[in-house]
């Protein structure tokens, strides 16, 4: 009986992520145009549905009713998992995300939470590993040599930003001493924010977040100007549509794991006072609310910086992954070892 | 006020001079314009090298122009200011009784610099006289829109005041067909009673 109720209750909350990614995803197209177009001075999509908010839609609408173009290939299978990798990845992530801490429903505590694994933060890194095969497939399946070089370009710089990226979650390990992102949520209740004892490991993080997500600066896997799209030249219809959708849900999930690693997840400053006086579901609702302020603050920090920063040469990319973020965090990792292990340290020395 | 700008300038470009001539006094650093600039190649310091603060100002530029004003025009509702001697959709022109001005002399297509302009000419039957001034007329006159460039060339050459570009704001209209670009007389030539609208103001004044 309480077996059925659990699978009952988390088939709701998978649902409900599982929309709200497609949702952000979806109106991350938007906001990515809305934004693009406001930091040129210009307006922006809005013709489809007020401030062109259908606008998502009729993309859609359109990748669905393009014509399926399939290219002269020996590979036609992997041609279509290329893709289906991608999003499968995409979506995956958002499962151990805690996306509040629990509310109370029909006399039982529900936490917010699609699955509460004990290695949550490996779990994202395997998942986000993974996706670089969508990639990786996809360009080598087309046929075509630019999109084979797209798909190399975004192997060796997904794979050299990992380092750094692992490295740099170390440091915020040994602080925190748990992998499972809800405990890691509540340690930071108040405003104690990781971003605050680690903005080292911070900076590393966002800056290796850009490159995984391919995202400008570090666009180089499908660049325009250079490979025409890089590995999603040969795609056309809905198996493009994936790619670029999983992307945008891409940029959320690790808008969403900055937000709870580093910026206390759905704490908010007066969350245990909300707890004691409004009830757990209102604090509760209020914590959802500002994780997803968090959330979209960090995807506009996305767009803002795409529109900005030119895109990096492929010798400065893989310098800076390699020369300076790897030796950086582990500068930092041997920081926060020292401060960690101060009293052990003083009394070694018989101070 | 001119003429004070311009001594502003010529100052503010003489103090640049000076200033450059006590840097350095030679053939390579000195600038007859007051603008020139000099390369410098100096080695980047520490906090330059790390990119972090120049990123951190480009990203305030940026942020700067979210809230700038638009300077999108949303065409079909909203129309650019056009200059007062703009050229548009052109018009063959009737006089106070309206009559058409045109007695196909073909100056117009002549003096067209694109090849625009044909037209087919006939004579005046005595009965047409309430239709045509002139005893010559065009039966057939005809405008390509899509070789008009709107030089106004046409309105120049016409001998009868026949021909104008008129200021109206409306486009050429898009179309999948060749021919809906050739604007023949039932497009171009000014509707009767506008021609007599004009007419009674002028009797008014």
């Amino acid at each position: 009986m309480i077996d059925s109720t659990i699978i009952i209750e988390k088939s709701v909350i998978i649902l409900v992520v599982f929309a709200i990614t497609m949702i952000m995803a979806m109106y991350s197209t938007w906001a990515e145009r809305k934004v693009a177009a406001w930091l040129q001075d210009r307006i922006g999509p809005n013709r489809a549905g007020p401030l062109g908010l259908l606008q998502p839609v009729a993309d859609g609408m359109k990748l669905f009713a393009k014509e399926e173009f399939e290219p002269n290939t020996p590979n036609r299978f992997l041609f279509f998992v290329g893709p289906a990798i991608a999003m499968g990845t995409a979506l995956m992530t958002s499962a151990v995300i805690p996306w509040g801490d629990r509310l109370h429903l029909f006399g039982r505590d529900i936490l917010l939470q699609a699955t509460d694994i004990d290695v949550a933060l490996l779990y994202i890194f395997g998942v986000v590993s993974v996706g670089v095969y969508g990639i990786m497939i996809g360009g080598w399946a087309s046929n075509n040599k630019f999109s084979l070089m797209g798909a190399v370009r975004a192997a060796s710089q997904m794979v050299s930003y990992e380092v750094a990226m692992g490295l740099s979650m170390i440091a915020l390990l040994m602080m925190t001493g748990t992998l499972s992102l809800r405990e890691i949520s509540a340690q930071q209740s108040g405003m104690n924010w990781n971003v605050f004892y680690q903005p080292l490991s911070f900076l590393i993080f966002l800056i290796c977040a850009f490159a995984e997500t391919n995202r400008t600066p570090f666009d180089l896997a499908e660049c325009e100007t250079e490979l025409i799209g890089g590995y999603h030249t040969e795609y056309s219809s809905m198996k493009m549509g994936f790619y670029l959708f999983a992307e945008y849900a891409n940029m959320f999930i690790s808008s969403t794991i900055l937000a709870v690693l580093f910026f206390g997840g759905y704490n908010y400053p007066g969350m245990s006072w909300a707890v004691e006086n409004w009830g757990v579901n209102i604090a509760n609702v209020i914590g959802i609310a500002v994780l997803f302020a968090k959330i979209c603050g960090f995807i506009f920090f996305y767009m803002w910086v795409r529109w900005t920063i030119p895109r990096f040469r492929y010798d400065q990319l893989m310098h800076l992954g390699w020369r300076i973020l790897i030796p950086l965090s582990i500068v930092n990792i041997m920081i926060t070892g020292i401060v960690i292990l101060r009293q052990e340290i003083m009394v070694f020395l018989g101070l | 006020m001119k003429i004070l700008c311009e001594t502003k300038i010529e100052t503010e470009s003489r103090k640049k001079l000076q200033k450059i001539k006590k840097v350095k006094m030679n053939i390579e650093s000195i600038s007859l314009s007051g603008r020139k600039k000099m390369v410098s190649n100096k080695e980047m310091t520490f906090l330059e090298k790390m990119y972090l603060v120049a990123i951190i100002k480009g990203l305030f530029i940026t942020i700067k122009h979210l809230f700038r004003r638009k300077v999108t025009i949303q065409y079909p509702e909203q129309v650019r200011e056009m200059s007062p001697v703009y050229r548009g959709q052109h018009q063959l022109k009737r006089d106070e009784e309206g009559r058409e001005n045109c007695t196909a002399c073909g100056l117009c297509a002549l003096s067209c610099p694109a090849e625009a302009i044909t037209m087919t000419a006939e004579e005046r039957k005595p009965d047409e006289k309430h239709l045509y001034r002139e005893e010559k007329y065009a039966s057939i006159y005809e405008i390509n829109m899509l070789r008009c460039i709107f030089c106004g060339l046409c309105e120049e050459a016409c001998p009868k005041d026949a021909i104008y570009l008129t200021t109206s704001k409306v486009l050429v209209p898009s179309s999948y067909e060749r021919e809906d670009f050739i604007f023949g007389k039932d497009k171009l030539v000014m509707p009767l009673d506008i021609a007599m609208q004009n007419a009674q103001l002028k009797n008014a004044n």
